[in-house]
């Protein structure tokens, strides 16, 4: 039975992957073939219009993928009869649904659908990732993960890490914007994006949204290591690269709030503190030592 | 007639007041913390004393001379060492000397009143105005009163404020870390932690000469430790016949309490301690223990017991050192214990189940000086043998007997042994309570805006809103606020 779960997973996977695949198409299709014009003041813009029904395909696909992957790593959790945050196959896999999840959830408030491009692509290089290096047979956990904060410390960190991401990806993209317009005009592709001012507002306010959910992920981590391994904080690698997050986290929204640093200052120290989320999800999980070795690699 | 610019002079008070400003600079805190993140990260690089000692002193083998150059920079216990303690005291001091006043101005500012409606209105964000019906300052006041505004009234007008607690919850964030740094100081002054090696059918008791290991604080004393003692009665592993993954570890243990009259059962598991009091024991390591027989060319038993070997691989492969400094000469032997049998080619036995299910003791005999009385602090799991003449190789199934010209070993069978670790952490709960302390503060801080709105009632009546730190979210307040002041629904 175990098994069934298992493979019914795998295929989950795949098709989310085939659908994630045809939203990455449909949201370059309809960034390539808006149709470009030319307006009064012979200024090239994209007519979006054309593309408008593709760019709803697109935002569909993504649904459709997202939904997949949630059943995937549903049937993967009832296959091994747990949360399915065991190994980093299953946290890539999760980490993936996090990150599209919440562009999804971004997408309710914002048009963010020029970011689509971005996003498909990398929870389809993720999920890649996932499948073919990193995948382990479904099983069940070591002892020093059988515990309720498995899933109180392993959600909160998921959910963190795919809002730093997702506000990442916007601060890295108005620094390529920011570049482009201080050399002169945006292209015409790049119209459409949001003003400087507004990608710098909504990075800013994802990272401050989540940052006190990455502080209570770093303190129910802490409460559940004091269980396991009897210390709270061991300055184990994954530890000390959780505080280094947390403290470049508190660094930016410092230097945002107290000193008023906006714009390209901010959007490098924002790249700067996601990074270091980034290093600790994929140096120290597959290279480095201590006690959070649940990669399964 | 021009003047001469006065300088004024900076005597020893000034400069201290320089220096305590500058460090008190939101400028500087910010440096502080960025360098406070730089500094941890050679300590996840680096191998530390702290977490992994034997791969500290590979390094030292590997390279002295630049391990000792390391060494001078502490970058080998670097969350102990002087430049980081100066980074994240300096920290705090700079965060003390910024919340202090902070604090103190804001519990005056939370007690005052509102500042008086300005003259001006139309000048302030969010204006509007409209012709008066008569009652709006009643209902604005009434609105006020239900969505906990504090208000000043004077000359038909109310100034109304808000967001109080965005500030309060940022002191508080800040003052919940200063908790959390006390309670780590307060664990490390009194707190104690050790560890012991058991086999399966030992007694622990908790006086400090029963530890392997033990460390206690400055200000802890001895007669601090928790009178009590434990019995290992089984140990329990389960493993994946497919993965050969752990499923569950599980220690029973005997367990008396002071006088030591009273035995109760007791069950200890990875995520869950025996709590004593103050002092929490863990399950947090095992392995297995060769019971062995040593007895010289006469027949004369010279050793016999289990000898705990330490785990190399998931298929617990272990290896250990039967030490036998009695004998004449003294004998030793390099020990492998398999607890599951395999050949391999090249690596010769290996294990392939973490279980035993087809243990196997393989040994090499030395015979000549231990070097045991050298003074060198020697590993328990290891031999030198370099002042030693090897004897003998033999690998034996539980039960059998190893023959060499000195005398002879039995293999009896095998035990479990546990590690556990034993904690004394009186800090721990200050530091949980800053800890969540610090998350509402947090919480309170991020999502609260302070704003003000104003209405004056004349012929007309005039509304305002001002956010302080153009926080958003005023002008849809102000929409309510006005079409409830209409009567539009």
């Amino acid at each position: 039975m175990a098994r069934t779960w298992a493979y019914l997973s795998n295929y989950l996977i795949y098709s989310s992957m085939a659908v994630y695949t045809l939203s990455f198409f449909a949201h370059a299709v309809e960034t390539a073939w808006a149709v470009r014009i030319t307006t009064e003041d012979s200024k090239k813009t994209l007519d979006y219009k054309r593309t408008e029904k593709v760019a709803r395909i697109a935002t569909a696909m993504m649904i459709l993928g997202f939904l997949l992957l949630v059943a995937g790593v549903v049937a993967r959790g009832i296959s091994a009869g747990r949360v399915p945050w065991g190994n980093m196959y299953e946290f890539s896999i999760t980490g993936a649904m996090a990150f599209s999840g919440a562009y999804l959830a971004a997408l309710r408030k914002y048009d963010l659908r020029w970011l689509g491009l971005l996003v498909s692509i990398s929870v389809l290089l993720t999920l890649g990732t996932a499948v073919a290096v990193l995948y382990r047979p479904s099983a069940p956990l070591v002892p020093a993960l059988k515990s309720t904060w498995l899933i109180i410390h392993v959600s909160a960190a998921i959910i963190s890490g795919g809002v730093f991401l997702l506000a990442n990806t916007i601060a890295a993209a108005y620094l390529y914007l920011d570049a482009m317009e201080s050399r002169g005009e945006r292209t015409a592709w790049a119209k459409r994006l949001p003003s400087l001012e507004v990608l710098d507002q909504l990075s800013y306010r994802l990272v401050a949204f989540v940052f006190p959910l990455w502080t209570f992920a770093v303190i129910a981590g802490a409460i559940w290591a004091e269980s396991a391994w009897g210390r709270y904080w061991g300055w184990d690698p994954k530890e000390t690269w959780a505080f280094i997050t947390w403290v470049a986290y508190a660094a930016y929204l410092h230097a945002r709030v107290t000193i008023g640093w906006r714009g390209r200052k901010a959007a490098w120290l924002c790249l700067f503190a996601g990074s270091t989320f980034l290093f600790n999800y994929v140096y120290v999980n597959i290279w480095g030592t201590g006690k959070h070795t649940y990669s399964g690699l | 007639m021009s003047q001469e610019i006065q300088i004024p002079e900076l005597g020893s008070v000034g400069l201290l007041r320089y220096s305590w400003r500058q460090l008190t600079s939101m400028r500087t805190a910010l440096i502080l913390l960025l360098m406070l993140g730089v500094a941890a990260i050679p300590g996840s690089l680096i191998p530390q004393r702290t977490q992994n000692p034997m791969k500290v002193s590979e390094y030292f083998k590997n390279s002295p001379d630049l391990s000792r150059w390391m060494d001078r920079f502490s970058l080998f216990d670097v969350y102990g060492s002087p430049w980081f303690s100066a980074i994240y005291i300096l920290l705090f001091i700079s965060l003390i000397g910024c919340v202090l006043p902070r604090t103190i101005e804001h519990f005056h500012a939370a007690r005052a009143l509102p500042p008086a409606t300005p003259k001006n209105l139309d000048r302030m964000e969010h204006y509007a105005s409209w012709t008066a019906q008569g009652d709006e300052l009643e209902k604005a006041k009434a609105w006020f009163k239900t969505n906990r505004f504090r208000i000043l009234e004077k000359d038909g007008s109310i100034s109304a404020e808000k967001g109080f607690s965005r500030e309060t919850g940022n002191l508080f964030f800040h003052l919940a870390l200063i908790l959390v740094l006390l309670g780590i100081s307060f664990s490390s002054l009194f707190g104690m932690r050790g560890e012991a090696i058991l086999n399966v059918g030992e007694r622990f008791v908790n006086t400090p000469t029963s530890y392997d290991s033990l460390q206690y604080g400055k200000l802890f004393k001895e007669y601090n430790l928790s009178d009590f003692s434990i019995k290992i009665d089984k140990f329990t592993a389960k493993y994946n016949v497919e993965t050969n993954a752990p499923e569950d570890y599980t220690l029973d243990v005997t367990f008396a309490q002071g006088d030591l009259t009273k035995f109760t059962k007791r069950v200890i598991k990875v995520n869950s301690p025996l709590k004593v009091r103050n002092t929490n024991i863990y399950l947090q390591a095992n392995g297995y223990s060769p019971v062995v027989t040593v007895r010289d060319s006469k027949g004369n038993v010279a050793m016999q017991g289990p000898i705990p070997f330490l785990p190399q691989d998931a298929n617990l492969r272990s290896i250990g050192a039967i030490k036998v400094p009695d004998a004449d000469p003294q004998i030793g032997f390099v020990g492998s214990f398999v607890p599951t049998y395999a050949r391999s080619t090249g690596n010769g036995a290996i294990s392939v189940f973490p279980e035993a299910l087809d243990p196997r003791l393989l040994l090499s005999a030395w015979i000549g000086d231990l070097g045991l009385d050298s003074g060198v602090p020697q590993s328990v799991y290891r031999i030198d043998t370099s002042k030693m003449k090897q004897v003998g190789l033999k690998s034996l199934k539980p039960g059998e007997k190893f023959i060499y010209p000195q005398g002879s070993i039995t293999f009896e069978g095998y035990q479990q042994w546990v590690n556990l670790q034993i904690v004394n952490d009186p800090g721990k709960n200050f530091a949980l309570l800053g800890g969540i302390v610090a998350i509402l503060g947090l919480l309170a801080s991020l999502f609260t805006r302070r704003r003000r709105i104003w209405i004056r009632a004349g012929k007309s009546i005039e509304v305002a809103g001002l956010a302080k730190n153009a926080a958003p979210g005023l002008d849809i307040e102000m929409q309510k606020f006005v079409t409830m002041l209409k009567g539009e629904n």
